[in-house]
Formats: C-alpha cells, sequence, structure tokens
C-alpha cells in the first residue's frame, strides 16, 4: 500500500505547531511534504487567490496551499477558534478551513479545535488520525510522543535565548511579532537580516515561558482576549527590563494587531517601533527606519555607560 | 462632584431606545453623542490607530464630541470580532487626551448575561430593583423589535412614496412617541397605530421592480453615515432594499438560527466564519434562491471575518448567477466614488432585468 502523502504549508499556523504536526504524523508513518519557504512565485499566486484587504500572512498561506495542490493526497489547514476559555484567535483561523475548501478543489484534513465546545488539540488529533484510518490506540501513542519532543524542542530553543541574554553585552532588541511574521522569509526575515549586519543580538517574542502569562499579560492590559496577542504583550513586559530596545512586527492590515500594539506602544516605556510590512517590498525605508533605530539606541546605550562611570 | 451626564455612541435609530432604558434604569442625566458629521469621523480618525476599522474611529470622535458636551460616563459594548477589544483602547486614547470620566463596559468579551448586565446597572444606581431593571430591559427589547419590524416595511417602500419625505417624517413622529413609553400596552398600542399610518402612506410601486439585499458588516449596515447613505441612493434608485442585519437579529434571532443556516449551506460552510461571516454567506444564497436581482455587500476597510467570508459569498455568487458588488468604506473613501460605482451597478442589473 502507498503511504499517504500530507502536504503541510509552511506558514501561518505552521510555525506554533509545525513541530507537532510533523512528529505526529511521522509517528504514524504517513509521507509529509512541506512547502518551501516563501519565495516570489508563492507570493504571486498568494495575491492571486486572495481577496486584496486580507493580511499579508494570509495570503503567503494561500500561496503555499497553491503550491501544495498538486503534490499531496490531503492537505492540514487547521481550524481554530478558541484554545482557552474565554481567549479568542483572529477569525481568519476560523475562516481558514471554508476558505481553503471553496477557493481550491482539494481533500482537507478536519482539524478543529474549539475548547469553548470541548473540542481540545487531543480531540483534534484523534479525529484527524481517525479519518486517516488509524486506530485509536497508535493515535494517541503518536500524540503523546509528538507533544514531548515538541517540548523538549521549545525548551532547547528557550534556554539558548537565556543564555543569550545572560551572556551578551551588545545591543539587545526584541522583536515581538506572531512567529509566522517572525520567521517568514518575507515578513520578519528581511528585518533580522539587516538587525543582525548591524551586530544586534535578537531576542525572539515567541520564545517565552507562559507560567507567568495571566501576570505579565494583565501589566499591559486588562481585557486583551486574543490568545496569540497575550502572549507577545507577556513576552514584552517580560523581557522589556533585559533588552535595549523593541520592535514590532506587523503584517497589513492585521486586525488584532492593529487594536493589541496601540495599546503596547502606549505602555511600553523603552524605545519601541512598529513596522507595518505589505507586499509592496520598499527595501530602501526599511533600512533607513531600521539604521535610525538602532542609532538611537546605541547613543541611549552609550549615555548610560557614561553615566554610570561618571 | 459635576452632574452625572450618560452618553453613548451613535447606531443609526436606536440611540432612542438606548437612551430610554438608561434613562429609566439610572438616574443621571441622559446624553446621546451629537448627530455624525464629517468633523466627528475627522476628530475620531486623528486619535485612531492607522488601520483599525471605521467603526472604531466614528465610536471614538463620538466619544470625543460628547466629553467635550459635558458627559462624564461613557458606555461601549462589546463582543463579536475586534469589537470586543475597542473599550480598553479607547479608555486609554481618551485618558491620554486628558479628559476625565467614569468609562462602562457592557458586555464583557463575548459572553453577557442577564445577571452581569443587572450588576452593571446596579453599579450606576444602588436603588435598583431587579424588577424593575427586567420590566424596562424587556420593554426596551419590545421597543427594538417593533422599531425593526417597522424599519422592514419602510425599506421595502421608501423608494416607491408619491410625497417626498412622507415615510422619514413619520418615522421622526413615530420615534419620538416610543420615547414616551410607559408600559407594554401603550407600546403595542402605538406599534399598531404607527403601523396602520404607514399602510395608509401613498405609494406608487410596480410589480416588478429590482429588488436587492444588502448584507455585510453590521456597523456600516446600520449606521447611515458610516455607508454614506447607501440606502437613500438606493431609494432614489426605485430600488427594493432588503437588509437582515438589525439589532434584534445580532441579539437573540443569530443564535437561533445558527444551525439552520449552517444546514442550508453545507456546501460552502462547514463552520462558522466569526461575527456575521457565515450569516453572509448563508443570506447570499437564501438572496439567490428567493429570486433577488443584486446583492450589495458592504463593509469598513480591513473587516477581518468579512474578508473570510467574501471569497466564499463570490463563490456562490458565481454558481447561482448572482450580480453582487463589494463596498469597503474607510475614513478616506469619497462618496462620488461609491455613487458612480452604484449606478454602474444599477444600470447592469436594469439591462439584465430587461433581458430576462
Amino acid at each position: 500500500m502507498n503511504k499517504i502523502k500530507i502536504g503541510i504549508p509552511k506558514a501561518l499556523l505552521f510555525y506554533h505547531y509545525g513541530d507537532l504536526w510533523t512528529h505526529f504524523f511521522e509517528e504514524l508513518g504517513c509521507d509529509i511534504i512541506i512547502s518551501p519557504n516563501t519565495n516570489q512565485e508563492i507570493l504571486d499566486y498568494g495575491n492571486k487567490f486572495s481577496v486584496d484587504e486580507a493580511c499579508l500572512a494570509m495570503k503567503i498561506y494561500m500561496g503555499h496551499i497553491h503550491y501544495l495542490l498538486d503534490k499531496c493526497d490531503y492537505i492540514l489547514v487547521p481550524r481554530i477558534i478558541c484554545l482557552k476559555k474565554n481567549e479568542k484567535l483572529c477569525t481568519n483561523f476560523s475562516a481558514l478551513y471554508d476558505l481553503v475548501r471553496n477557493t481550491f478543489q482539494k481533500r482537507i484534513i478536519h482539524y478543529n479545535i474549539d475548547v469553548g465546545k470541548k473540542e481540545d488539540e487531543a480531540y483534534a488529533f484523534t479525529t484527524m488520525g481517525l479519518e486517516l484510518g488509524f486506530s485509536y490506540r497508535k493515535i494517541i501513542k503518536a500524540y503523546k510522543i509528538a507533544k514531548e519532543k515538541e517540548k523538549i524542542m521549545f525548551e532547547r530553543r528557550l534556554s539558548r535565548q537565556k543564555a543569550m541574554i545572560a551572556n551578551s553585552k551588545g545591543l539587545k532588541i526584541l522583536i515581538a511579532s506572531h512567529p509566522y511574521n517572525l520567521y517568514d522569509d518575507f515578513i520578519g526575515k528581511p528585518i533580522i537580516r539587516l538587525l543582525e549586519e548591524n551586530h544586534a543580538q535578537i531576542i525572539y517574542s515567541d520564545l517565552y515561558d507562559e507560567k507567568y502569562l495571566e501576570q505579565d499579560v494583565s501589566e499591559i492590559s486588562k481585557r486583551n482576549y486574543w490568545t496569540y496577542n497575550k502572549k507577545i504583550m507577556a513576552s514584552i513586559h517580560h523581557y522589556q527590563d533585559n533588552v535595549d530596545g523593541i520592535i514590532l512586527i506587523t503584517a497589513f492590515p492585521c486586525g488584532p494587531d492593529s487594536l493589541s500594539n496601540e495599546m503596547i506602544l502606549r505602555k511600553v516605556k523603552i524605545p519601541i517601533i512598529n513596522i507595518v510590512v505589505d507586499d509592496s517590498k520598499a527595501e530602501a525605508g526599511l533600512i533607513t527606519r531600521i539604521e535610525s533605530f538602532i542609532d538611537i539606541l546605541e547613543e541611549r546605550k552609550g549615555k548610560h555607560y557614561e553615566q554610570e562611570n561618571h | 462632584m459635576n452632574k452625572k451626564i450618560i452618553s453613548f455612541p451613535h447606531l443609526g435609530n436606536y440611540y432612542v431606545p438606548i437612551s430610554f432604558l438608561l434613562k429609566k434604569v439610572t438616574s443621571f442625566e441622559v446624553k446621546p453623542s451629537p448627530p455624525i458629521t464629517k468633523k466627528t469621523v475627522e476628530l475620531g480618525s486623528k486619535h485612531s490607530p492607522d488601520f483599525v476599522c471605521i467603526p472604531f474611529k466614528y465610536n471614538l470622535g463620538n466619544f470625543i464630541e460628547t466629553l467635550e458636551n459635558g458627559a462624564n460616563i461613557l458606555i461601549q459594548a462589546g463582543g463579536g470580532c475586534r469589537y470586543g477589544y475597542y473599550s480598553e483602547v479607547q479608555e486609554k486614547i481618551l485618558r491620554d487626551l486628558g479628559y476625565e470620566f467614569e468609562f462602562i463596559n457592557l458586555i464583557d468579551g463575548d459572553h453577557f448575561t442577564v445577571k452581569e448586565l443587572f450588576q452593571t446597572f446596579k453599579k450606576l444606581n444602588p436603588k435598583l430593583s431587579f424588577i424593575k431593571f427586567a420590566y424596562y430591559t424587556l420593554l426596551t427589547l419590545l421597543m427594538i423589535r417593533y422599531m425593526d419590524e417597522i424599519d422592514q416595511y419602510i425599506r421595502n417602500n421608501i423608494g416607491f412614496e408619491e410625497v417626498e419625505n412622507s415615510f422619514s417624517e413619520l418615522q421622526k413622529q413615530m420615534l419620538d412617541d416610543f420615547s414616551k413609553t410607559r408600559s407594554y400596552f401603550g407600546l403595542t398600542h402605538k406599534f399598531l397605530s404607527y403601523r396602520k399610518k404607514f399602510r395608509k402612506l401613498k405609494i406608487n410601486k410596480p410589480k416588478d421592480c429590482l429588488k436587492v439585499g444588502i448584507i455585510g458588516e453590521l456597523y456600516t449596515s446600520m449606521e447611515p453615515f458610516s455607508s454614506f447613505f447607501l440606502e437613500k441612493e438606493l431609494a432614489k434608485m426605485k430600488i427594493q432594499v432588503r437588509r437582515f442585519t438589525n439589532v434584534s437579529y445580532l441579539l437573540y434571532q443569530k443564535k437561533l438560527h445558527r444551525k439552520k443556516m449552517l444546514k442550508y449551506i453545507p456546501e460552502y460552510c462547514k463552520y462558522t466564519i466569526g461575527a456575521d461571516g457565515m450569516d453572509n454567506v448563508y443570506r447570499s444564497k437564501y438572496l439567490a434562491m428567493e429570486g433577488y436581482d443584486g446583492i450589495i455587500h458592504i463593509k469598513p476597510f480591513g473587516c477581518t471575518p468579512e474578508i473570510g467570508a467574501i471569497p466564499i459569498i463570490r463563490k456562490v455568487c458565481e454558481d447561482y448567477h448572482m450580480p453582487v458588488i463589494f463596498f469597503s468604506f474607510d475614513s478616506a473613501t469619497s462618496d462620488t466614488g461609491i455613487k458612480t460605482r452604484l449606478e454602474a451597478f444599477y444600470d447592469m442589473l436594469k439591462e439584465r432585468k430587461d433581458r430576462l
């Protein structure tokens, strides 16, 4: 029997759950096809298959789906409404399933998380496995192993970042955004590359231990209910004493970010800029903004140094 | 401390029932924010984040104007999409501007219960009894329902009135009268007599007039200023308008119909899309089946749930050969552009109808 081929688009929630998904399907013995990093062709197709006003991350996602269309049997398109009680995700994530289904004619695996209706992550993985024809036992075992592996990988990255914060003496900059913006080749990567060229140490907002999340969030906002934006807020509050500046990255025109970032900009007291990325790719403007921001930070840091020494 | 004046942002004609309820359950003076003008929008946009949706800008403009007017208690609701997070950001922006006020949030997150609502009002008016609260809340709900019913009749016929402005003048009278209501019986009586009056207004309606359905985001549907008086323009073109979204729909009908709607469109939607996304897909199929001539979809720029729904609505309209036009309103949108597009759409509909 041929192995089942499952396509996973490398965009949006892949950057949240990619490890979990790949380990799960590997454990079950499926073939996984992950789309490549975003390139110009993918972005062009994404633009073609989505509404003008959709956010950049969403357009890129549609491009990735198009890439996978003729390369696999199923595509994994998650549909998530809420991950915690009384919290929500951006409505794009609840529309994604039907959106993809209506734009492309392709089999999609059923993956639905709605904790408000008692459909949690384990439930979603079970239905997904059953749909592919595996037994309960196998699915639960695979899920447990995948979950453990995900945890180990996350902790490894987290401890690396912690060590970096403790040891490095250079300019430290926190870049705060959704993981799907941070690690995408067309949204966050150009900014990260620029920072590296200017010898800044980069701290990622998604590498944050969620233990004190509620406490950290409440310092910035009391009523925020977007799970991912809460994490960004908490991470900013957690790291703000250890960094010299913060760069907020937003994909134009992200709904939750438009309000949540306004709140952050108004509450955070250290230097911070909000960079909005769209698909026009105006590199020059970006370079100027980042370099002047770094200049400001360096001058500020130098002054602190002088004050301490005198 | 100064006299307390309570205020809230505008939403179409609903300032009548809202101020009625507030007057009855609190002991403060109630002053709806000044009517929306171009200046309101400018004020709101000036202090808003860049790409937030326009209801936020309108609401903020309303708040600033009403604070200048002397109000010191502001009320905001929530729920749905981004709307739920409006209140905290707006409060922060207004405080940063240096205003002093009390901010009250009626709906926390998506769930709101009668008990919570009662406690909020109890804070405003410690003497309030639950019976009084329940009496007036239900009375307000009934008033909203009656308003919406009359509204539906007006929308069907206002394009064909013989005496100009007869409908809108009578509607003004009715709203005035409604706000003086005391009892359920009185309200029902008023409703019935006005319904009779509306039916007596002379209209000249051809049998095969153009019929158009308006779907889309709720604020732009209900607040005429934000859609540049789209419905009025349609009435001038002698088009019968069907609109689904109104407050009674949002308050209780939506929940009751959710399962039925999902069953009606299994080939398009397996799940809800958030806010009114799935409802609009259902409506477009419904309008196509009912033999309407066209669909107008309106939304503020960047409205996330509707952006998720638009590709699906497009597919429905393709499958059922239904003309559809999408409008996206921003504070920078000009009404000339909208008029031109609307006229072109009208010409197309008319030609199509004549051909059939």
